[in-house]
Formats: structure tokens, sequence, C-alpha cells
């Protein structure tokens, strides 16, 4: 399919710097992350392009491989809700009343705790890892998609065109592949991408509470929370692991923009 | 070939909505089903098209229930819906839209099925005067009317011998509405099609068929051929039906009768 | 002075796609004009644009003199001031006119409050009155009931006694009677007929039924793609009609209607 929607290639543009800056500390990063040997909160400059931290590690080189825990995250949740999400709610939209109002509660509860305190209870479970954080930010996705999905579901079960496939003699299961899932898959898709964007801004936000990816992992989260107190002398260390998850959660907008201008057969001629 | 005994029907937990509804439905004589809203229309519609179970009496088929015989009574009776915008999948081309109870039906049986498929979808189009291309295009692309015929083709591409039409009709403006009763008509000629149309409007009714139901309140007040209940009924409510159909003025000369203020 | 005088309307899509173009027409007090064409004629616009109600995005250009003002172009307030006076208006759908939250009785009372300025008792005298003069039974507790407990044809009455309770000098009925039953129908015309009939005010009366516009209508204007295509008196265009698409309406109609009368005989 064609590439029409502007906001579909900014999103995609402003995502695609993140994961090549993650996909590149594979084979390369300026400096080794664990190397102190700058000076310590040195200003951007020839050595380090964006100065130094307070232990004198390369700020460039703690950025790029915080990327790889943000673009994580983000796969990992989707990874999670994606199909869970869905799943749960084309259940839910489908069962019969009584599956359907045990699971609305469910959702409901899940959905009543916050982000934050349901990704604290799962690490405070386990332990801090990356893992446990991507599970818990993927339940809480999970739960916002699967509650979506059920009302998108019940919504299109309400056509005509689902009576008429019924009358057709077409089976519960084709049904659902044949016109509910494709019918519901634009709007879900559009808010996994939004959810994306949000799961790296989650995972930061534990990482700031110190819940996240523990050390040696570079986490965003951790760099605004270590540049915290010197933000006055240094404010690099501060702006720019900000201005990347700002990137990162805007392109994610932006992709979810482009696939519902993309994904709508009214707005696309049919030749 | 169709009937309602002795219907009746109750959603869970809720008052009765149809009470003892007994009609059959006669090969070739076109049946018109009327009511108000609330009559039960809808409601008889969903138990004919055995999406649901009259609480007590029976649908039948050829004279048998229809317990087990789904397959039978998908291919014998198909429905076209009111509301052209909500009665086809807007991300489904009208070529898989059309076929998709020939598919799901498994009435395809050549070596290849998709030429198959893709020939008696032609044909369907067709029968209901859209040109081939329609095929290829998305339902959005059409008006009311054209969709509507596309709903018409899909119901008569398996070759059904009941059209159970839910007000197919009526949301539609008076030209088209004309014109798709034209073709309703045709169908039952060339197709050898038995129509069953569910309307609250008489005129509709009058012009397509020749045995009339009246509903009221969920029970049969009336029913026989049309020419009798809606040109000369007999039951108050069917009388009260009829008087409000609205007219169309009388001719000019009869205005100048009452006083000169028609100016 | 003339009661609505519309010259030159033109109404735009946000694309620039015309809806309405170059439409005029004029309206004394008492008059009972039909605008009638099918959906997507432009004739729900035209009555907006009449009464300065245009969905945002849309533009109108040429003249409309409501009660000798000038609609388009009119700041809110004026506006406001005009609307209930000069014209009220009844929609299709009463369930989405009527604020579901409200009681009937509250419902009505609001623009005899602002328009005639009662308080207290009065002013429950007066909704009482408003609601027995769209003939509905037991006034007293319908006052008291939720749009949501009232019937189609009960809720329409609701909207129509709100309307006349502005006094207005043009009421403006979109599609009155689309979305009730043939029986309502008759009977909501009938009432229609009767109110305007004796209070003298003028009728804009929109539909896509000529049976039913042509019934209550004097004169009709039909339009077609946003334009005017035919004006006259209901009997010479039901019985004369002149324009290609008039024609065709009308040979419908008479289809339908004959198939009908057709059995009686």
């Amino acid at each position: 399919m064609r590439v029409r929607s502007p906001a579909l290639a900014a999103g995609c543009a402003l995502v695609a710097v993140i994961v090549a800056m993650a996909l590149l500390t594979f084979f390369w990063t300026p400096y080794d992350p664990a190397d102190t040997t700058g000076g310590r909160l040195e200003p951007p400059g020839a050595g380090h392009l964006l100065g130094t931290d307070r232990l004198g590690r390369d700020l460039l080189t703690q950025l790029m491989l915080g990327a790889r825990v943000a673009v994580v995250a983000s796969l990992g949740a989707v990874a999670v809700g994606g199909p869970l999400g869905p799943a749960v709610g084309v259940l839910a939209g489908l069962a019969a009343r009584w599956l359907d109002d045990a699971l609305a509660v469910v959702l409901d509860i899940l959905l009543a705790f916050p982000t934050l305190l349901l990704a604290m209870l799962v690490v405070a479970a386990k332990q801090t890892s990356l893992a446990a954080a991507i599970t818990a930010i993927g339940l809480a996705v999970s739960a916002v998609v699967a509650r979506l999905t059920r009302v998108l579901v019940k919504r299109v079960l309400a056509q005509d065109y689902i009576t008429a496939a019924r009358t057709s003699g077409t089976s519960w299961p084709r049904i659902v592949t044949g016109h509910v899932l494709p019918n519901i898959w634009p709007t879900l898709a559009v808010n996994l991408a939004l959810q994306a964007g949000l799961a790296a801004l989650a995972e930061a936000s534990l990482s700031y509470l110190g819940l996240g990816a523990p050390p040696p992992n570079a986490s965003w989260g951790r760099m605004l929370k270590e540049a915290e107190a010197t933000v006055l002398t240094s404010p690099v260390a501060v702006l720019a692991p900000g201005a990347l998850l700002a990137m990162l959660v805007i392109g994610a907008n932006l992709i979810a923009q482009g696939i519902r201008e993309q994904a709508d057969p009214t707005l696309r001629r049919s030749r | 070939m169709l009937e309602a005994r002795g219907v009746h029907f109750a959603y869970r937990g809720g008052p009765e909505v149809l009470t003892d509804v007994s009609f059959p439905v006669v090969a070739g004589r076109g049946l018109g089903l009327v009511g108000e809203s609330g009559a039960g229309k809808s409601t008889l519609v969903r138990l004919l098209l055995g999406l649901a179970r009259p609480t007590a009496g029976q649908v039948l088929l050829d004279g048998e229930g229809l317990r087990g015989r789904e397959r039978a009574l998908r291919r014998a009776v198909q429905p076209v819906f009111q509301d052209p915008y909500s009665s086809l999948d807007p991300r489904q081309r009208v070529d898989r839209i059309v076929a998709e109870p020939l598919r799901s039906l498994g009435l395809l049986t050549s070596r290849d099925r998709r030429a198959e498929s893709a020939r008696r979808v032609a044909e369907a189009l067709r029968w209901v005067g859209l040109p081939e291309e329609a095929a290829s295009r998305y339902p959005h692309e059409f008006s009311g009317g054209q969709r509507q015929r596309i709903a018409i083709a899909r119901a008569v591409v398996c070759g059904p011998r009941v059209l159970l039409a839910d007000e197919p009709v009526s949301a539609l403006d008076v030209v088209t509405k004309v014109s798709l009763i034209d073709l309703l008509a045709e169908l039952r000629h060339s197709r050898g099609l038995t129509v069953v149309m569910v309307s609250h409007d008489l005129t509709v009714v009058a012009s397509l068929c020749e045995e009339t139901v009246v509903l009221e309140k969920g029970r049969v007040v009336e029913r026989g051929a049309t020419a009798a209940v809606l040109g000369a009924p007999g039951h108050p409510h069917t009388r009260r039906l009829v008087a409000g159909v609205p007219r169309l003025p009388g001719p000019p000369a009869q205005r100048t009768a009452e006083p000169p203020d028609s100016g | 002075m003339t009661l609505l005088d519309v010259r030159d309307l033109c109404v735009r899509a946000p694309d620039g796609r015309s809806l309405v173009s170059g439409l005029s027409f004029s309206m004394e007090r008492g008059d009972r004009l039909g605008l009638i064409g099918e959906s997507g004629a432009g004739k729900t616009l035209a009555a907006l644009a009449v009464i300065g109600l245009l969905p945002r995005g849309m533009s109108a250009s040429g003249s409309v003199l409501l009660d000798g003002e000038q609609v388009l172009g009119a700041p809110g307030r004026r506006l406001d001031r005009l609307r209930g006076r000069a014209a009220a208006v009844v929609f299709q759908e009463p369930l989405t006119a009527l604020d579901p939250l409200k009681r009937v009785g509250a419902l009505v009372a609001e623009p005899l409050r602002r328009r005639r300025r009662l308080r207290g008792r009065a002013l429950r005298g007066a909704v009482l009155d408003a609601l027995s003069e769209v003939r509905l039974p037991g006034p007293e507790r319908l006052a008291r009931a939720f749009p949501y407990e009232l019937s189609g044809g009960q809720r329409q009455r609701v909207a129509i006694a709100m309307a006349l309770a502005c006094e207005p000098a043009l009421l403006i009925a979109d599609e009155p009677t689309a979305a009730l039953d043939t029986t309502v129908q008759a009977e909501m015309l009938a009432l229609l007929d009767g109110l305007v009939r004796s209070s003298g005010m003028g009728l804009l009366l929109i539909g896509h039924d000529l049976g039913v516009v042509a019934g209550v209508a004097d004169g009709l204007l039909v339009l077609h793609e946003g334009r005017a295509v035919e004006r006259g008196t209901a009997a010479e265009i039901v019985h004369a009609p002149a324009h290609p698409r008039t024609r065709e309406v009308v040979a419908a109609a008479r289809r339908l209607h004959g198939a009908l009368d057709g059995l009686a005989r």
C-alpha cells in the first residue's frame, strides 16, 4: 500500500531515528557505557558531543542505550497487550451475558489501578527487572485494549451485515475473522500505536522511581532522575532524554493518526 | 412453504411481544406484514430467519420445524434489511459481499471456485441492474438505492425461494423506492421468488403483495388478500392504518369549490 | 412586512462544494410553504441557514431577512433574540431534540420564562396550557415525566409545544413526522395544521414525502441538488409538474398511492 499520509511518514521517521539509535548500540557506541574516564558533568564539546554525567560517563552513549530500553518496553508492551487485549475483548463481546459481565468487572478493576501502581505491584511481587516492568505495562495495556475491543465488537455485532452473514450461513469463527476483526482492527491499531508510546513513557516513569530496568541498563527515566539535581549546571542531561522520550511518544501518536487515515476505505478510492 | 403456526415470543424476562401469530407464506403469493412500531414486526423477522426461537409455537419450512435444518432454511429464505448503510460490510468489496452466501453455504462446486464465484456474482449483479464493474468497488461508493440493490443481489445469488425484506425501501426517496419495487416485482417473475415484505408503508405493500397480514401489539388482527384487507378493511386498526396514509391533494379544479384562500 | 425573504441563498461545504445555490423565496405571515426534495437536496441546510444554525464550517452567502432582520453574518446575540421570537424549529427526531435530563414541564417552562417572563403560578399554568394546546392527555402527569418515558408522538408534541411557547411568527418544521407511525403522523399533521391556522403564524414545512407536505402546505418549492427547480401551489405541482425531476417524483408518488387507492374500488 502506498504511504499517502504525511502523519504516518513523519511518525515513522521520528520512531525510525530512535529505533536506528537503539540498533546502532549493538555495533557501536561513542564510548564504552562503563567508561568513566571523562570529567564529571562536562559540557557538550568535541570529546563528548553531549557532555558527561556526574559519574563521568558519556551522555550520548547513555542516551543511545536508553533508546534500546525504550524501544524494547514499547514493543514488549504491545507484544503482550496486542494479542491479549483483543482476545479478551472479542471473547467478552461474543460471550453469554454472565461471562461478559464478569470480564467487564475484571477489566474495570484492572483499569481502576493506575498503570504505575499496577507496575509497582508486579515489580514488588517479582523483583526489579526489565521483564517485570514490561509484563506490568503489558497487562495495563491489555486491559485498556480489551475494554475498547469489547465495545467495538458489540457495535459491529449490532450491524445488519452481521445478521446478513449469519443468514448466509457463515459460522461464528468466520464472522469474527471475516467481518468483526477487519472492521475493528484500524481502531485497535490506532490504539495500540498510542499505547506503545505510552508504554515507553510508563517505563521511563518506573525507571525514574527506581522500579524499571535496573543498572547496568541505561534508561531515559533514570537518566532524568540522576540529572535532576544538576539541572541548572548541565541542562543537557535533562533535556536530551526528555526530548527523545517526547519524540518517541509523538512519533507513536503520528503513526496512530496515519493508520487511521490509511485504513479507512471511505477515504480511499478503490482503484 | 414457510409458515408461522401459533407463534409466541417474549424476550427473556420481558412481556410477550408476539402472541399466537399464524400465517402461511404461499409460493408465488407476495405477503405483506404490516403494523406500527412495537407491533412485533422485527421480532417476527428474526423468528422467520431462524435467528431466534419462538417461546411457543413453531416456524415451519415445507411443513417441518426448523430445528437442525438451518442450512435448508438459509438456502430457502434470504433477507434484505432496511438500512442500506448498515447491511453491507464497509470493508469488503461488493464481489465478496455478494459471494458470501455461496461461500458459507458451500455452494461453489466446480474445480475453479474463484471463477465460479465471479461468474455467479456478475450474474446476480446483472439481475439487480448493476454494472459488472460494481463488483470491484466498496459499498461507500454507491448511493442508498444502489446499496439496496447490492443487498438484494447477495440475497438472490444462492437462488432462494423466499426473499424476506424488512422495510427494504423505507429509507429511500420516492423515485428510488418505486424503482426498487419494480426490481422486486421483476425478480419475483424472473427468479420465481416469493417476496415477504415487512413494512409500515401500506402503499408499498399494496404495490407488491397479494396477501397481507396486519399486526397490532404482537397479534394478528386481520389477514387475507391485500385487496380485501387494505381495500375494505374490517378491523378498526387496519382502518386507522389505511386512513392515516397521507393523500395527494385533489386537482386544482376541485379546490375552487373551497373558500378561495388557497393561493 | 415580509416575514421571511430569502434572496440568492448559497450554502457551501467546508471543502467548497456547493450544497444550496441561488435559492430565493419569500413568505408572508400565515403562509404555509412546503420545501420538498430527496435526501441530500439541501432542504435541511436551507432551513438551518434561515435561522443561522448552519453546522460549523459551512458558509452561507446571499441574503436572509427574517422579520426584517438580516440573519446571515449576524452576531450570535442578535440571532438568539431573533430565534424564538421570529422563528422556532421542530426537528425530525424528537428524542435527540429534547434534553433527556429535564422533565417535560421544565423543558416547556424554559421558553415561556425567557420569552413571556412568566414566573411561579402563572408559569405553571402556562406550561399546562401549552401541553394541552398540543392535545397531550393528562398534562399535569406528563409535565412530571422525562422525555424517554413518552412515545415518539408525545415527544414530538412536546417539541411543538416548546416551539409554540415562544409564540414565533414562523414555525419551521423539518420532517416533523418522518420518525412517527402513519396513524400518529396523520394526527400530528392535523394538529400542526390546526395550530398554524388558529395562530396565524407562518409554516415552513420540510419533507421528502409529497403526500405529507402537499397535504399541509399551500405552496411548494421543489429542491433538487441544491437548486429550486419548481415552485407553485401544491395542487398545481401535483397535477401539472413542469420540471423533469418533479414529474418523476410526482409519477412515483402517484403510482404508490394509486396502488393503494386502486384496491378500494
